[in-house]
């Protein structure tokens, strides 16, 4: 179970970018965050792992916080929280394989990881998520010589090899065309229910966030304002998180203040 | 009477066309300044004409009475070039490290390393020889040493910028993957750097070749110590025969050069 408590985070002296989030997220649904640009939600998704370092709250993970983790104890506790990036965050030069594997740099030796020996365990789990999203026999391509989703999918299979406990999605089908961001979406709700994974997708496409999400979150302006299920998510409720231009809710909540 | 004043234009204003006229008589000012302060014997420069023509007479046909001397040298040439190109790049690869801002540890760290590349690259590689030939006595040490020297200021400069215009999301990707320090310099910056590391590298041993030739001048080993040595004994014709070793050489080592680049990239 993931438990985020009165998170706040601040870039520089400014405006805090999350004000005071509370959000559990329990069992294996898949969580679906929706919201203007700006709003926060690349933020929230990149204070879980720590990417981003929070300013203050707590952020629990199946009883571990990762709030109070020192740096080495962070590097271990990351691996058990996978992300999927939007431009998909491959190093191209690299085969798909290698790619893959990187998944696992926190589990293997150093000398492994330089010499390309991966565990045979590691090699079989591979090829069996490869096989699963059908990207196995590009096993020895470049990453750079494949299209879009199939890059997506590379992305995907690296984060679920380090056997996560819960998935971060951070807008992964916003590169990606309508056809093939379905296709990813619903590879991410399967893998999710297939793996007993809980996954936070930050998206911008409302269709797809109702089509294939347990549950809905919507954020405006580092609050969270609608917490339901994707029926409750009526046009109202749409146009109170999206409606308006971030500019004025500043101005307002200055007047608040 | 409307129209005709749009008619009139100019690409500059009568102060913009002064200001040109003013710096123009100005850079005209500065060369005629220098010429003027540098002591030139103008008969000898144009005698050069006549000698140039006596130096080539005496300079035909070259001498290959030397060759094999000249041959074992000029493979001394390219060994030190070599050498000191090999050991320049694994010394270069800490510096870039460090002097790259996104990879430096800390502020000190990356002063560092800025301070080692511009000592590196602002000394001549003959003043470098000039100076360990003083330290390693004359010979091929001192040679590789020198040319070592400036490569790195080179090598680091380069691949250091190579390293901070690396894409960064894949680093964030494998910080986020748990990886340590040294797996994500492995994964993702060694995979993005790689192409630029071989590119430069061969660039510089094409360089170092041709620098290479002329060490012999200051006694630091090589060719040059051939050349010099025809050069104080008027021994014209072997000069020849040198001279054109030595564009062979270049010659070589450049086709190489861009062979080994087209290979790669």
């Amino acid at each position: 179970m993931l438990k985020i408590k009165s998170l706040v985070k601040r870039y520089g002296a400014g405006d805090p970018v999350l004000k005071d989030l509370n959000l559990e997220i329990e069992g294996d649904q898949v969580v679906s965050v929706i919201g203007s640009s700006g709003a926060g939600k690349s933020t929230l998704l990149r204070c879980i792992n720590r990417l981003v370092e929070p300013t203050s709250g707590t952020i629990t993970l199946n009883g571990t916080d990762f709030t109070a983790l020192g740096k080495r104890d962070l590097r271990i506790a990351r691996r058990r929280v996978g992300m999927v990036f939007q431009s998909f965050n491959l190093v191209d030069r690299l085969t798909v394989m290698e790619n893959v594997q990187s998944g696992r740099l926190g589990y293997i030796s150093t000398w492994a990881a330089l010499t390309r020996r991966y565990p045979k365990e590691d090699i079989r789990r591979a090829f069996e998520l490869m096989e699963r999203v059908g990207i196995a026999h590009y096993a020895d391509k470049r990453a750079d010589e494949l299209s879009g989703g199939e890059r997506q999918r590379v992305g995907v299979i690296r984060a679920l090899m380090q056997q996560p406990e819960i998935l971060l999605a951070d807008e992964p089908t916003a590169s990606l065309d309508p056809k093939t961001s379905e296709q990813i979406m619903v590879l991410l709700r399967d893998l999710a229910s297939e793996l007993k994974l809980p996954v936070i997708i930050n998206i911008h496409n409302v269709h797809e966030a109702k089509e294939f999400s347990d549950r809905i979150v919507g954020m405006r302006y580092g609050r969270i304002i609608f917490d339901d299920l994707p029926g409750a998510l009526t046009d109202e409720a749409m146009h109170d998180i999206y409606a308006g231009i971030p500019h004025a809710d500043r101005q307002v909540e200055g007047k608040a203040a | 009477m409307e129209q005709l004043a749009l008619q009139e234009w100019s690409r500059y204003t009568p102060q913009q066309r002064f200001q040109r006229y003013a710096w123009f008589a100005l850079a005209t000012l500065v060369v005629a300044w220098a010429l003027a302060s540098v002591n030139i014997v103008w008969a000898w420069v144009w005698d050069a004409p006549n000698q140039m023509g006596d130096l080539f007479g005496r300079m035909v046909p070259p001498d290959p009475a030397n060759l094999d001397q000249i041959l074992s040298a000029l493979l001394e040439t390219v060994n030190l070039a070599t050498i000191a190109t090999a050991l320049a790049v694994v010394l270069a690869l800490p510096v870039a490290y460090i002097a790259a801002q996104n990879t430096t540890p800390n502020a000190v760290t990356l002063w560092i390393g800025r301070f080692i590349l511009v000592s590196s690259r602002s000394v001549n590689t003959i003043i470098w020889a000039l100076l360990f030939v003083a330290i390693f006595g004359p010979g091929v040490v001192a040679g590789i040493v020198a040319i070592m020297f400036r490569s790195i200021g080179f090598l680091g400069k380069l691949l250091g910028e190579a390293i901070e215009e690396i894409d960064p999301r894949p680093v964030e990707a494998l910080q986020a993957c748990g990886a340590s320090h040294f797996k994500v310099v492995l994964y993702a910056i060694v995979p993005q750097v790689m192409p630029t590391f071989f590119a430069v590298s061969i660039l510089r041993w094409d360089i170092n070749l041709r620098e290479s030739t002329v060490l012999g001048l200051v006694g630091a080993g090589g060719i040059g110590v051939i050349l010099q040595g025809a050069i104080d004994t008027f021994n014209w014709q072997e000069v020849s025969t040198v001279l054109i070793a030595i564009i062979v050489l270049v010659v070589t080592g450049e086709v190489v050069s861009s062979y080994l680049r087209r290979r790669i990239l």
